[in-house]
């Protein structure tokens, strides 16, 4: 008996270890990236990275403002894309659905959460930059078709799996009870959805969207491939844009020659960590919220 | 009366619509990818590493890649589980379970679910400068088990939570150590959800680009040691798309068609095992 | 005691989910302006029954329904130009555990209001008002009728859901075991309301609780196993039950 003992304080032990590391891991990178950015840190004012948007390695001008902007345009317009699409889809999966279209159609949305970045990528240069070019046309815009609008559209697609497996599951947790208190009361299917199972859900509907927005922010592959990757922020999403990952990973082969520039990109690696950090913090709060019975029941 | 049966109708087509377009995405994806690959995948792409002006339109394939990318997925897996498992099982109530510890935990978890790969791919290289090592199968491996972690984390303990309490109760009942009532009841309980999680992970490992692209190098060759650098499949698309030549271009496209493929493959495998290791579970 | 007019008329009602059946050929009616108690052993179909009554039933998937359910004269099921949110607007309903809506207080009892399109804010706080004193909730959240409901007691969210089922003038109430989920003064303050409310609606109670049907019943319905067994006034069942499966229930062999 005592030897099973010895071996599940070892165990829990060594549990305990690897538990600690995934914890501290966040503040790792944190911690390691922050000690990178000293450098420039100590050169130039946290200001004038974020805000300024000259961007001139060779001068020492590290301005990310361009590249801050160009995340956001083109998250945005993803998000724009997305939400609507996915809450409707969502609402369709967890109300309407007949069980069998359920049942196809949830697997197929989680195969698009497999695609790899890259395919991504190579499905927007094949069939979305073609489109927003006669987009833009069809506007009387130019554009060779690497713009924002192009960039958003395939982030949109990476993002839909995120948004809707979360709404779906958190449509489907409304209690029965609820649907039938309104039904009962004479509203139709439709009402009931509208006035009261969204009212229900709102919190996990808001926590989704975050994490949507999350992964959105910081996808780079896909993004980087029919963006345009100009250093320019943009003012029309048939624009070219040079979003904050794209800058990192395009750049890396000179973060050795140019004094400062690794320093740099790796200060814009930790702009987009605590990003994701402060986002995934809000979603988490709301979900935490939402077990713990912000609902009836 | 009207007015309502109209809003109702109208919602109605919007949602068959919005649902149409998601997953008409997901058939324009395929379709346009495996159109345009198709033609330039042969037995020689899947068999052959690049020859002699591979880049410039000669002989060869992306044998280095299909390889490099198992290695690397492999790899990374296997030492994310090292670690995965035993922080989800340390989750549970038995252990840690409600504690202010599991909650930060959890929450630290969340964060690094939505840590972008670019930023692994920082990290790791951070990491790899200090250690000394190169890009390297090594850097890769590391750095996608970094990336790997926190999905299969989060996939295992959504299964190890759904272990009824009744059932662990049973075994501590009958004297058996929290270790023991892990292995001999958990694991069985977990078995098909795990096994989703992992290959889930696997796929994310195998299909990130961001995150290797400075860890872990390119090279045309078969992957020889852990500190040698080594192609990828990702990087094998992205490469040969960024040539001048239409024929190596077409031949990223193949390639995306044999990730996909890969891609395609574990979800199935992870349905089947699914299914059949559920007749182990209890309810 | 004389058979009123029926309210609510059953004719060879048969329900089944998928090839269970839980219902079989049920032909009985309601009174008028009386409490109705349906009793029976746990899972016997009573809650089918009641959901049948104003078409709740329609919400379960793989239902499969056979037979006519008149309700003032309408057959229900008929399938021309019925509309089932029009039924269920004429029948309140609770559920055995109180669902209040995601919403405050007062918005609660007037969502049924609105959907009916009344805007005019003045109306509606009278009709608010009237009903949280109905149910005696008044005083209790007059102060805080904006706050959310689900911070209520059982007991007050159960008397907010039959304040908002009666803000919209039904003509009859149903409950599913609606003071199962309740402690014993918030279960006796419902059924005060209930025997004070026969007067205006006709009311339909599921219960298991014998005592309570013995309380509250003046016309009574006994399922067992999904069949009808006996049907009749509350005294000649509970005293002189003539089928044997409602004598066992009534000494309580059954349960």
């Amino acid at each position: 008996m005592r030897f099973r003992r010895l071996k599940d304080f070892l165990a829990s032990r060594l549990m305990l270890s690897a538990t600690v590391f995934s914890t501290l891991l966040v503040i790792l990178i944190a911690v390691g990236l922050y000690f990178k950015s000293r450098p420039i840190l100590s050169v130039q004012p946290l200001s004038k990275l974020l805000f300024s948007s000259s961007w001139h390695p060779l001068n020492g001008e590290f301005g990310l403002s361009s590249f801050l902007l160009g995340t956001l345009w083109v998250t945005g317009v993803a998000m724009i894309i997305a939400i609507p699409l996915c809450l409707l889809t969502s609402i369709y999966l967890a109300e309407y659905a007949p069980r069998r279209v359920r049942g196809i159609v949830k697997p197929m949305i989680d195969l698009l959460a497999g695609i790899p970045s890259v395919v991504y990528g190579l499905f927007g240069i094949l069939l979305i930059v073609p489109l927003t070019k006669s987009i833009a046309s069809a506007f009387g815009s130019t554009t060779n078709g690497y713009n924002v609008l192009s960039g958003g559209i395939v982030l949109a697609m990476m993002v839909f799996p995120v948004i809707i497996a979360i709404s779906t599951e958190v449509i489907e947790s409304v209690p029965y009870g609820m649907r039938e208190a309104s039904l009962a009361l004479g509203s139709t299917k439709w009402q009931a959805t509208k006035l009261v199972v969204s009212r229900g859900a709102l919190p996990g509907l808001i926590a989704a969207i975050v994490l949507g927005f999350t992964r959105a922010f910081g996808e780079t592959m896909a993004v980087l491939m029919v963006v345009g990757n100009v250093a320019k922020a943009p003012s029309s999403v048939f624009d070219p844009a040079y979003p904050l990952p794209a800058l990192i990973a395009n750049n890396y082969g000179e973060m050795m020659s140019v004094p400062l520039y690794g320093s740099a990109l790796l200060f814009a690696a930790l702009v987009l960590l605590v990003v994701v950090f402060l986002f995934s913090l809000v979603a988490r709060t709301i979900l935490l919220r939402v077990e713990r019975g912000y609902q009836v029941g | 009366m009207d007015r309502r049966s109209l809003e109702e109708k109208l919602f109605k087509v919007l949602m068959i619509a919005s649902t149409l377009i998601v997953v008409g995405s997901l058939f324009a994806l395929f379709s346009a990818i495996v159109l345009k690959g198709a033609p330039a995948l042969s037995l020689s792409m899947i068999t052959q590493t690049p020859q002699g002006g591979y880049y410039l339109g000669k002989g060869g394939g992306v044998l280095n890649a299909i390889v490099g990318s198992l290695y690397l997925g492999i790899g990374a897996t296997i030492l994310a589980l090292l670690i995965a498992l035993p922080v989800a099982l340390f989750l549970q109530k038995d252990y840690i379970g409600r504690s202010r510890f599991a909650t930060i935990t959890r929450l630290s978890l969340d964060v690094l679910w939505g840590v972008p790969s670019i930023v692994y791919g920082a990290f790791g290289f951070i990491i790899m400068v200090y250690l000394g090592i190169r890009a390297s199968l090594l850097g890769g491996i590391i750095v996608l088990m970094l990336l790997e972690l926190p999905i299969m984390i989060r996939a295992l303990d959504e299964v190890v939570r759904r272990v009824p309490q009744e059932l662990k109760d049973e075994s501590y009942a009958m004297g058996a150590t929290r270790l023991e009532t892990t292995i001999k009841v958990v694991f069985r309980q977990i078995l098909p959800g795990a096994v989703t999680g992992v290959l889930l992970a696997f796929g994310r490992g195998i299909g990130d680009a961001a995150s290797i692209l400075f860890t872990t190098g390119y090279t045309d060759r078969l992957p020889h040691s852990l500190f040698d650098p080594v192609a990828s499949l990702p990087l094998a698309v992205f490469f040969q798309l960024g040539t001048p030549f239409p024929e190596v271009q077409q031949r990223a496209y193949a390639s995306a068609v044999i990730l996909l493929v890969i891609v395609l493959l574990l979800s199935i495998i992870s349905r089947l095992l699914t299914r059949r290791f559920t007749k182990y579970v209890i309810r | 005691m004389t058979l009123l007019k029926p309210y609510i008329s059953v004719e060879g009602l048969n329900v089944s989910y998928g090839k269970c059946p839980a219902l079989q050929n049920i032909t009985m009616q309601i009174p008028e302006k009386q409490i109705t108690v349906i009793i029976g052993p746990s899972g016997c179909g009573k809650t089918t029954l009641l959901k049948c009554l104003n078409r709740l039933i329609d919400l379960t998937e793989g239902v499969k329904l056979s037979g006519r359910v008149f309700v003032d004269g309408v057959d229900i099921y008929s399938s021309r130009g019925v509309d089932p949110a029009q039924i269920r607007r004429k029948m309140g309903f609770l559920s055995q555990r109180p669902f209040p809506l995601p919403m405050s207080i007062y918005d609660n009892v007037a969502y049924g209001l609105r959907l009916n399109g009344l805007k005019d804010k003045l109306k509606v706080d009278a009709v608010v008002e009237h009903h949280l004193k109905l149910v005696g909730l008044w005083e209790e959240v007059r102060h805080r009728l904006k706050s959310p409901a689900w911070n209520l007691s059982a007991g007050q969210q159960q008397r907010l859901c039959l304040a908002r089922s009666l803000a919209v003038e039904p003509e009859a109430i149903l409950g599913d075991e609606p003071t199962s989920a309740l402690d014993p003064m918030s279960s006796q303050r419902i059924e005060k309301i209930f025997l004070e409310l026969k007067s205006q609606y006709t009311i339909v109670v599921v219960t298991h609780i014998l005592r309570q049907a013995k309380r509250l019943a003046d016309y009574v319905i006994f399922l067992y196993l999904g069949k009808l067994i006996e049907h009749g006034p509350a005294r000649s069942i509970f005293e002189n039950p003539k089928e044997p499966a409602t004598q066992a229930y009534i000494r309580g062999e059954i349960s």
